[in-house]
């Protein structure tokens, strides 16, 4: 080290954080992220608790992730876990269905419907409900510690933590039968995992939108990095008309002094810079300076904008919602021309993700509509390969697995043919054996059989053997499977 | 190199007074953290010698406070296993063997006890398949030399064949007619002709019809008038397919000139009871297994075994 002086300051290998405390505001974007609050955390709460009756066999509960029983059960639809995929389709249609939203009204998911942004914009409704609005809170900020700071601040992180813990806690319940498990979680006699769950849910909330906030968008989100690829000049993005807007005034009685006295600059754009569209942003940037990675696109500088343009009479729409192109041809002084919105959505790019879309969601719904509710895996028993009997027939077994995807029992009958010879369970003998058994297999469960076939002796080393199983009553399903007869090697 | 040791203007901290082409190491203390930590970690060194085993001595190690030990943990898993199990076992202990079947849920439990039993105890000789060998009886087939129902195989597990020192086990001797010389090797191979003509491997000779004397003179007594076997001497079936030392005429002359008999242990001395009634339902449901026998059971041996 040869630093020359102790007075130099030390550098920093980061900037620190400048906290955000935005402003209250209202307008329509305001009132539309209140809507969207309210619908995703109604459906995020009140899922668990719909009912879903499915008979005697399967859980009540409408939307449940059994991982205990390995089932997830989707209103009518049952998912076992070799049917993944369905998930996998899922998850591949929400990804196309990011990229279609991003193409059709750019960063619409970040802005209103994202978890971190919703659960950030409440942290923020009850900031501002304990400590004031912006100013109040910045005064807060700046005040020394105090019995007063202390109390606001004690209640500011009781209430997130509570809102927290019922944030993971309503997780839970999509894992277990909701009633159950909360008369158990609060009588103390629920599994630890819940209890733990709860505990890490809740600190998460409560760290990322308490604590971190705009900075998971900013640095931890992959999101924003990969919609800026996905951006073109056809891409919705909030969008400051410095045309109109610069010069700034530096306030109203600046610009009107400079008009009444003709003092330079002689025309002042109709930006006040009342700084009121940094003063809402829930990420703490300043919209003009153009199109930014930190910007979500929630709209609330326009809500604010706006409704400073109409308190000092000028025309709203400083910011506002628009394309590229749109702010070319407008800057270019042209005819603003008014592309109907279903112009502006009706492009091959967004018709080409829409289309892809549909066609994931419609072939998952056509295999849900196809599967069977009744599946069979045969297994040969390898040791031993065969059995000779005592009147020279050879014996071969299998390791049967029949799955009822039904939440009810049923009676089934396996028959074999390909091959010739008879068909006996464990419980049965060779004596009384034909080509097919009947058995009973239980509601929603994997039935395992151990199968006998015997046959005559002469014939191939090896001969294909076809197993089908059919419910008998009501509704006649029916699956097969193919296994080998194999006989002892024949010496030439 | 001591001597060199000087404090360093720019830190103020002491060098440790070396140098190399002008290059000096400065003696910067520890982090307090580090330090602390590092005490804590000696702290918990102790705390763990006295707490666990720890020190090596002439026998054994030192026991520790805790009285903790790997195979105490062992133990109380298998205590914690033992006790799962307990209500199934106590169910296998008071059922009789026949009356299995009738539970279909402890008989499945029985049987995959067995499967466990089986690999450790029975499948050095049998296979861990079961097929058996030259000399161990296939398991899997429907063919048996003392019967195949639950209570006789549980009776064959727990008494063992041959077994010296119990007076319940399966014994059969068939005279070594060859080397003894009760019988001529022509008369041997006269005798493997008629077997071998009952077995419908060969057919029939002016050799199987001098046999057919001979084995009414020496063999009907135990393998029957018919050449089926007889379970109660443990006589092997002579007309089926399945042979234990091979159907072959040479394996058969060799059979019947020094004779063959196979030891199975008594694994009653060996294996408690319900371990034995698991693996007799195991091998009972490999396929081979037979109905329960009517009772009350046949006092008399019938002349000829009964068909199957």
């Amino acid at each position: 080290m040869n630093a020359p002086s102790a007075l130099s300051p030390a550098p920093h290998l980061f900037e620190a954080r400048r906290k955000v405390l935005p402003k209250a505001v209202k307008g329509p974007f305001r009132r539309f992220k209140w809507a969207v609050m309210a619908l995703t955390l109604l459906v995020y709460y009140a899922t668990p608790w719909l009912r879903w009756h499915r008979g005697a066999f399967a859980p009540d509960q409408a939307v449940l992730v059994d991982l205990a029983h390995r089932r997830f059960y989707f209103f009518s639809i049952e998912i076992w876990p070799h049917e993944f995929y369905y998930v996998a389709g899922l998850l591949v249609m929400a990804a196309i269905g990011l990229f279609l939203v991003t193409s059709a009204v750019g960063r619409a998911w970040c802005g209103y419907a994202c978890p971190q942004t919703v659960w950030t914009d409440l942290f923020q409704h009850v900031e501002r409900w304990i400590d004031g609005d912006r100013n109040a809170q910045l005064r807060l900020l700046a005040a020394p510690w105090g019995p007063g700071k202390i109390a606001r601040r004690v209640a500011k992180h009781a209430v997130w933590i509570a809102i927290g813990v019922l944030t993971g806690g309503a997780w839970i319940f999509y894992f277990a039968d909701a009633p159950t498990l909360l008369n158990q979680f609060v009588r103390g006699e629920a599994p630890w995992v819940a209890y733990s769950t709860v505990g890490i849910l809740a600190a998460t909330t409560y760290v990322l939108g308490g604590l971190l906030r705009e900075q998971v968008c900013q640095f931890m989100c992959p999101w924003p990095r990969i919609q800026t690829a996905m951006m073109d000049e056809r891409s919705l993005t909030i969008t400051y008309r410095f045309w109109r807007g610069e010069p700034r005034s530096h306030g109203l009685k600046r610009s009107k002094a400079a008009e009444a006295h003709d003092v330079a600059p002689l025309h002042t754009g109709d930006c006040i810079d009342c700084n009121a569209c940094v003063a809402v942003c829930p990420t703490g940037i300043d919209i003009r300076e153009g199109p930014q990675i930190g910007c979500i696109t929630c709209g609330l500088c326009i809500d604010a904008c706006d409704d400073m343009m109409t308190r000092i009479g000028r025309a709203p729409k400083l910011i506002a919602y628009a394309t590229e192109l749109d702010a070319r041809a407008e800057q270019a002084g042209e005819a603003p021309a008014p592309a109907p919105a279903l112009r502006r959505l009706l492009r091959a790019r967004t018709l080409v993700y829409f289309g892809v879309w549909c066609a994931i969601g419609l072939g998952m719904l056509a295999m849900l509509g196809e599967r069977t509710r009744l599946q069979l895996s045969v297994l040969q028993t390898r040791n031993p390969l065969w059995v000779r009997l005592s009147d020279g027939a050879i014996r071969n077994s299998y390791q049967v697995k029949i799955r009822n995807l039904e939440a009810r029992p049923r009676t089934v009958e396996v028959t074999i043919d390909g091959a010739p010879g008879v068909l006996w369970t464990e419980s049965g003998d060779r004596a009384g054996a034909g080509r097919s058994v009947r058995f009973r297999i239980a509601a929603d469960k994997v039935t395992k059989e151990h199968l006998f076939v015997a046959a005559p002796e002469a014939g191939p080393q090896r001969s294909d053997l076809r197993f089908t199983v059919r419910a008998l009553a009501p509704q006649g399903e029916t699956a097969t499977a193919t296994s080998y007869f194999e006989r002892p090697e024949t010496r030439p | 190199m001591a001597d060199n040791k000087r404090i360093d203007e720019k830190t103020g901290i002491s060098t440790v007074g070396h140098e190399w082409d002008g290059i000096e190491e400065l003696d910067t203390p520890m982090p307090r953290w580090w330090l602390w930590t590092f005490y804590a970690t000696i702290l918990f060194a102790i705390a763990y010698c006295v707490a666990y085993p720890a020190w090596p001595m002439l026998s054994g190690a030192t026991r520790g406070m805790l009285g903790w030990s790997s195979h105490g943990d062992l133990q109380r898993e298998l205590a914690a296993e033992r006790d799962r199990r307990a209500p199934v076992m106590r169910a296998l202990a008071a059922t009789p063997i026949e009356r299995l079947p009738e539970n279909p849920k402890l008989l499945a439990a029985a049987i995959e006890g067995g499967r466990a039993v089986f690999k450790v105890h029975c499948a050095a000789c049998h296979g861990a398949g079961a097929a058996g060998g030259r000399g161990y009886p296939n398991l899997n087939d429907d063919d048996w030399l003392w019967g195949g129902d639950l209570a006789t195989l549980q009776q064959t597990v727990v008494h063992g064949i041959r077994q010296p020192d119990d007076d319940a086990t399966r014994v059969s001797q068939m005279p070594s007619f060859g080397r003894d010389q009760i019988l001529k090797p022509a008369e041997i191979e006269d005798v493997v002709s008629y077997v071998r003509l009952a077995s419908k491997q060969e057919p029939a000779s002016a050799s199987a019809r001098r046999g057919a004397a001979v084995f009414a003179n020496n063999c009907a007594v135990c393998h029957g008038d018919n050449a089926r076997g007889n379970r109660k001497f443990g006589a092997p079936n002579l007309t089926d397919r399945i042979w234990l030392y091979g159907g072959d005429r040479a394996s058969l002359v060799d059979t019947v000139t020094n004779a063959h008999g196979g030891i199975m242990p008594a694994w009653g001395k060996q294996l408690d009871p319900v371990t034995i009634k698991m693996v007799a339902a195991y091998v009972h449901s490999l396929g081979g297994g037979e109905g329960n026998p009517p009772a009350p059971q046949v006092a008399t041996a019938p002349v000829a075994a009964p068909p199957r």
